[in-house]
């Protein structure tokens, strides 16, 4: 029994953060959402030079072969970045789906995720409208059971403008063919409910890193901050409200990496502890922006300080993948159920 | 991460439950808060003792079981899980407890720790004052070393002391220079309850019982070997507790995943009526998620103190997220009990003996005792996010 992670998975963590930290300040996030694609193709470029489109891949595709626990790590460097959604999508929810089809169904795929020369936006019928779907170059599309996957070419993409612009989201009108069938029946459902999940932990993984950062924003302003002759930091009713913050961050984080290795080693209550670690990390990411907007005063309703942009974007991601209500269902059904192994003991055990 | 437990903690875990299983008292013991309930529990503990089983991480010459962290939250799982009764000693045991072993010498460690393990001595805490509540920096009882160096002269009063009425000693923190003002100066001593010069007055809790007491100190006289730590270091010694006390410690997850456990039950068997306020199955889903991230949590920091990380200031954290968490679960219980709620143990109609009208109660107490959590809310601002005082 050991709940932690590895030195190794703390270093790679670490790099991450440093290589984001340069390559994605706010103000470059700013530039690329002033683009058409809301995508840079010079930050990609170098994303997957890093290695980070790579993450997933099982090692004989030229990947590192790195399981859910690592992205619990990775989304939450992703989310405290602001990264746009479709490195998660393609290299982790993509990749995922891609490396649980049979061999000859994988079309090469996963080394080109690898390499980062391919972009590929999921449609899970669970969300209404399709991230990325502009610039990717295939779509993974849902036809009841059927996995679908189609070149960019063969759909019409309807543009839906987010609040949050780094997320490009679009209504995708397509017809079901034969030949861009890649799963269907029963191998479709399970393909299709793992990366539910896949999508869900991804997005609670960045949500918490949203959280993070709006607290991290937060509290480095109301250290400078004057007001009455000293910093407002000082004030109880504002430490408590950044308090509460770092509270519900601090107990969402072992909801997430929980959830992530119930993924990684196909537990038969994964879904329930995703749907938890998403419902845990959307509060502590709302709760993040609600307060955080709070000890910035008027300045946190600007569209000058970056506060703006990890808020909306948490926003924006607490619906994805299944909003509050789909989740908080999934969970009662695993709780309520007749029978279900609950309380001391069953933490780890069913 | 590797989160299978080995054979060993898996027979751990059975050795455990098997015991409770045949051990477990067959009628619930009477309230700890009660003169009748305290001796039942002190034989109840005594029983644990006997089995080893009483603070299984303590090394096994004091009276443990030299069992690791993941082997402790095994116990309490199995404990709690069991509906076992609650720890009457565990001021002692969870607080004194871990001070003593770090800062005791080895004579006071063998001393005291046996017995306290067996609960032949029952421990009462001695740090709050009447103006020494949220600011305990302003203790003024003193404790002034006598001439030839024997013992300490101490007199002042302190307050809100669970269970004193019926303790045998009391651990807590004296001014011993008298010059000395907020946390410099201060002696942590250990005090015999029935040493010439001690009053113990009861205080009544809101459910009527003696939870806590005042207790006054008249030249009582207090040998220098009961101080534990160096003379002056008080504060210091004091700290490492309360560190503990908010930490893992006391508040193991396994009674709130009981907790959790029965409100689930209850809310199921009585889903018509609770299902008319759609926010209680709302609550009732946050019992589950909340106690399972709390325990997640403690396996997580477990995990990393295995590792050599210390547990700073998220100390605090636990303490707000239990306490909350807590209280939040027995206000919803009330609200699916409904009028059968106000009904006490007496009552024919109270269901399960009122035993969530007796929870609740103490619950109301959880985000006050042990350090208020608007000072936990300070502390975690201060010295987590390191905001300006």
């Amino acid at each position: 029994m050991d709940f932690t992670f590895t030195d190794d998975q703390l270093t790679f963590r670490e790099a991450v953060s440093r290589f984001l930290m340069t390559e994605a300040a706010p103000e470059r996030l700013r530039e690329i959402w002033e683009t058409d694609t809301g995508r840079s193709p010079e930050l990609r470029k170098n994303i997957a030079e890093q290695g980070l489109t790579a993450l997933s891949v099982p090692e004989d595709c030229g990947g590192l072969g790195m399981d859910d626990v690592a992205w619990a790590l990775m989304t939450q460097e992703l989310g405290y970045y602001a990264i746009p959604d479709s490195l998660a999508d393609t290299a982790y929810v993509a990749a995922g789906l891609i490396t649980g089809l049979p061999a000859a169904a994988r079309a090469g795929w996963l080394t080109r995720i690898a390499d980062g020369s391919i972009r590929i936006a999921v449609a899970h019928p669970v969300n209404p409208l399709v991230a990325d779907a502009n610039p990717a170059d295939l779509l993974l599309l849902a036809h009841d059971d059927e996995v679908h996957a189609v070149p960019r070419d063969q759909v019409e993409v309807e543009p839906n403008p987010s609040i949050d612009l780094s997320r490009r989201l679009a209504r995708v009108r397509w017809t079901p063919a034969t030949a861009t069938r890649i799963a269907d029946g029963e191998a479709g459902r399970t393909l299709w409910a793992q990366t539910l999940n896949r999508g869900a932990l991804s997005t609670a993984g960045q949500l918490l890193g949203l959280a993070q950062r709006m607290l991290d924003l937060s509290v480095d302003y109301v250290a400078q901050r004057k007001q009455f002759g000293k910093p407002i930091g000082s004030f109880q009713a504002v430490k408590h409200h950044l308090a509460d913050v770092a509270t519900r961050i601090e107990f969402a984080k072992p909801v997430l990496y929980r959830a992530a290795y119930a993924l990684a080693h196909g537990e038969a209550g994964a879904d329930a502890r995703v749907s938890h670690a998403k419902l845990a990390c959307g509060e502590a990411a709302w709760l993040a922006a609600r307060h955080g907007i709070q000890v910035h005063g008027a300045m946190g309703y600007t569209w000058e300080v970056d506060l703006q942009m990890f808020m909306k974007r948490a926003w924006a991601l607490d619906a994805a993948w299944g909003d509050r209500g789909y989740h908080k269902a999934r969970v009662a059904d695993a709780i309520l159920a007749d029978g279900a192994a609950l309380g001391p003991g069953h933490t780890f055990e069913e | 991460m590797d989160l299978a437990y080995t054979p060993r903690q898996k027979a751990f875990r059975e050795e455990v439950r098997a015991w409770l299983a045949a051990n477990l008292p067959r009628e619930p013991l009477a309230s700890y808060d009660t003169r009748e309930g305290f001796e039942q529990h002190r034989e109840w503990e005594r029983k644990l003792f006997d089995a080893r089983l009483s603070m299984v991480i303590w090394p096994e010459a004091l009276g443990g079981r030299g069992c690791d962290l993941i082997e402790w939250l095994i116990f309490e799982e199995e404990y709690y899980g069991a509906g076992a009764p609650m720890r009457v000693n565990q001021n002692g045991q969870l607080l004194l407890g871990p001070t003593l072993i770090e800062f005791g010498t080895e004579e006071q460690k063998a001393r005291f720790l046996p017995r306290m393990a067996s609960s032949e001595d029952m421990w009462a805490q001695g740090w709050s004052e009447p103006n020494a509540g949220s600011d305990m920096a302003a203790i003024t009882s003193k404790a002034i070393l006598s001439a030839d160096g024997t013992h300490y002269v101490v007199n002042g009063q302190k307050t809100w002391s669970t269970r004193a009425s019926f303790a045998d000693w009391l651990f807590g923190l004296f001014r011993s220079d008298p010059a000395s003002s907020r946390h410099h100066g201060l002696s942590y001593l250990a005090v015999p309850l029935d040493a010439e010069g001690v009053t113990i007055r009861p205080i009544q809790a809101l459910n009527g019982k003696q939870a806590f007491a005042e207790i006054f100190f008249d030249d009582v006289k207090v040998p220098v070997e009961n101080r534990i730590g160096d003379e002056g270091q008080g504060w210091h010694v004091a700290m490492a507790t309360a560190g503990f006390e908010r930490g893992l410690l006391l508040r193991s997850p396994a009674r709130f995943q009981y907790t959790a456990r029965k409100l689930v039950e209850l809310y199921k068997a009585n889903r018509k009526v609770a299902d008319r306020d759609p926010s209680i199955r709302d609550a009732v889903i946050e019992a589950w998620t909340g106690t399972e991230a709390y325990a997640l949590s403690a396996y997580h920091t477990v995990g990393r103190l295995a590792k050599g990380a210390r547990i700073g200031a998220e100390a605090s954290t636990n303490k707000i997220y239990w306490s909350e968490l807590d209280l939040k679960m027995h206000e919803t219980a009330m609200r699916i009990l409904g009028p059968f709620a106000e009904l006490t143990g007496d009552a024919p109609a109270a269901v399960e003996a009122a035993r969530w009208l007796d929870g609740f109660l103490f619950a109301q107490a959880g985000p006050i005792y042990a350090g208020t959590n608007e000072i936990q809310r300070n502390i975690i601002a201060e010295r987590m996010l390191g905001l300006p005082k």
